[in-house]
């Protein structure tokens, strides 16, 4: 109990030499919920081998070329088998890993960028501004909007083809298109904390010493909803990862020879009756993945004390 | 409440109206076209195709001329007599125009031949997640932290991890390649709703189990239910009769973005089952550039999708007196 109390005070005293308290108690809470510090753990181990993994594999994710020992199931050699062009599939599962988290970090920072300022300027500006911004957001909210990003990728994938474009331009539009879709809740969110926050004294100090609006908002009002922003960017993430799954699944995402694990897990179910671990590995890989971003995400809420508002 | 369903109505015109001419400009902004990738095709054959199909007019006549042909005829009071009649039904039809790729149907045709298909399993698929989803929501509301509510809650967590696409396969490959019961794809007879079905509503079980769950769980805590218990009513009655009707409040308002999830996750699930539906057909089109059957598929989802939204606020409405007020 005293040893606790002691520790307690001794890193209540950040090398800052600033009180942050809301930051250390968060961490303390966070570190208690074993299933988000098992999230937050799996997750990292996870970047470190995708990214790292490919380099030291004596197999190279487009394979060697030979065609040579297709459909192979898993042994010491290939840790996952191979798949139907002979390729390993440990590599390019770790390979589509890297694609699938990119696509995730990439697509979610759009959506985050988009959803924090128009979510801020609608309400710290309020009135009619703020009524138009949330009525486009409510509009769009009730629309199929997965159809117009399937319609979106089509269209694109043919401009592609007619300019020589190459898969670069595909991840583009891929990051950008999902982006656009995603920000709608983090722009509510946003809304509904920077109203709460704007009648507070510090802003209307802010305001009296003539401060320009966009200095108010991105350095006085933001940095207060960094809390609930950090939330909903990790929840974030699953949803617009499974959101490239779907659509790389459907075949309109991430194009070949480049691979995503919803293209892995589309050329698993195809196979799966002969060779189900074409299916397993990346479809388990990709479903842990998820529960500990959602996992790590849910712990963060309850650290950081976020209630989920609506508005 | 008359109020607010007629504001609704007028504010999905102009909504509807944007979507129409999106979705218009958009696929006839990129290059290529329908007939484009036919490379069999002379050029004046390819011409004539595209003077057929009016592709070759300029864009704003086109799309007057799409516009035309999708307002209902009740706008046209010349079409709506038929041999001096009233025709009721044709009132409220939309004329979407020619298939480009089936070139002896319309798309009319094709919707009124996919869309039940389509229908039917989002029907199914959402009502086994509402009858999952309710039944271990509330179970697991009753004993919070015992094995009724870990086992339904972790289940939960898992349909909400294990995507459409992970779950169909796993479910072929256990009931259908393995044991052997139900046909891996195919849509012909009962038995084959079943796994496509399953698949699709498992994951909203899962969402509108947690919902259920939260929701119950503040209701049961509130002071209403304790007066109830106080004057004796029995479990099952204070359960079922005064706390369900409010705990089912998260679940109603996400009844809208759940069918919108299920609209586009029936692509999924009819891709992998075979299923000939509306979203393996817009897929399709989409690819094979069939305007008119893309822009006809994409108002016909957005006037479902908004029609089901309206209809889910109206029932969130009567579940919860103290929103009459603001209507």
């Amino acid at each position: 109990m005293t040893h606790a109390a002691c520790t307690k005070t001794d890193e209540a005293a950040p090398e800052t030499g600033r009180p942050s308290s809301l930051w250390h108690d968060a961490w303390r809470r966070l570190r208690r919920n074993r299933l988000a510090v098992a999230g937050g753990a799996f997750l990292l181990a996870l970047v470190l081998v995708c990214v790292v993994g490919p380099w030291f594999s004596g197999h190279s994710y487009q394979g060697d070329g030979s065609f040579e020992r297709p459909n192979e199931a898993p042994s010491l050699q290939h840790w996952f088998g191979t798949d139907i062009q002979g390729r390993d599939l440990f590599v390019r599962t770790l390979y589509g890993g890297r694609i699938s988290l990119g696509v995730g970090l990439c697509a979610t920072l759009v959506s985050l960028t988009i959803g924090v300022v128009w979510g801020a300027v609608a309400g710290f500006q309020g009135g009619k501004l703020d009524a138009l911004m949330m009525r486009i957001v409510e509009i769009i909210y009730s629309l199929p909007f997965v159809i117009f990003v399937i319609l979106l990728l089509v269209l694109t994938d043919a401009v592609a083809k007619e300019y020589n474009l190459g898969a670069t331009w595909n991840m583009l539009v891929l990051f950008a298109a999902i982006g656009a879709v995603s920000w709608l809740t983090m722009a509510r969110i946003v809304r509904g904390q920077v109203m709460a926050l704007r009648r507070q004294e510090f802003v209307e100090a802010a305001i009296t010493l003539g401060f320009s609006r966009a200095r108010i908002i991105f350095r006085h009002i933001l940095p207060n909803v960094l809390g609930p922003v950090i939330v909903y960017t990790t929840l974030t993430i699953p949803s617009v990862m499974l959101l490239e799954a779907f659509l790389s699944f459907l075949g309109l995402g991430i194009q070949p020879p480049m691979t995503s694990w919803g293209s892995l897990i589309k050329d698993g179910a195809d196979k799966m009756e002969e060779y189900p671990w074409l299916l397993l590995f990346p479809g388990t890989l990709f479903s842990l993945t998820l529960f500990s971003l959602n996992f790590l995400g849910d712990g963060l809420r309850d650290a950081l004390d976020v209630r989920a508002s609506k508005d | 409440m008359v109020r607010f369903i007629v504001s609704r109505f007028l504010q999905a015109i102009p909504t509807l109206l944007v979507l129409v001419t999106a979705t218009f400009f958009m696929l006839r902004a990129v290059p290529g076209g329908p007939f484009a990738a036919e490379k069999s095709m002379s050029p004046e054959a390819l011409k004539n195709l595209n003077d057929y199909y009016h592709l070759n007019d300029p864009l704003p006549r086109q799309y007057l001329g799409y516009m035309a042909g999708i307002l209902p005829k009740a706008f046209r009071p010349t079409q709506l007599f038929v041999d001096g009649q009233i025709d009721l039904k044709a009132g409220f039809g939309m004329d979407f125009g020619p298939s480009l790729k089936h070139p002896t149907r319309t798309v009319n045709e094709i919707i009124a031949q996919r869309l039940p298909v389509s229908l039917e399993l989002g029907v199914w698929a959402l009502l086994i997640a509402l009858a999952l989803g309710l039944t271990s929501g509330v179970v697991a509301s009753l004993r919070p932290n015992s094995w009724g509510d870990y086992v339904p809650s972790a289940i939960s967590m898992a349909g909400i991890c294990m995507p459409t696409f992970v779950i169909g396969p796993l479910l072929v490959l256990v009931f259908a390649v393995y044991l052997g019961w139900f046909r891996a794809s195919g849509w012909y007879e009962p038995a084959d709703r079943v796994l496509p079905a399953l698949t699709l509503g498992f994951v909203y079980a899962a969402y509108i189990a947690r919902l259920t769950r939260g929701g119950m769980r503040e209701i049961l805590a509130q002071d209403f239910i304790r007066t109830a218990r106080a004057k004796g009513a029995s479990e099952w009655r204070v359960v079922l009769r005064h706390a369900l009707r409010g705990g089912l409040l998260p679940v109603v308002s996400y009844l809208g973005p759940a069918l919108a999830g299920i609209v586009s996750g029936s692509f999924v699930v009819e891709t992998i089952f075979q299923v000939p539906g509306l979203g393996r057909e817009f897929i399709n089109s989409a690819a094979n550039r069939d305007y008119p059957l893309v822009t006809g598929t994409v108002l016909l989802f957005a006037v479902l999708i908004i029609s089901f939204n309206l209809l889910v606020d109206i029932v969130a409405v009567w579940l919860n007196p103290r929103m009459r007020q603001a209507h």
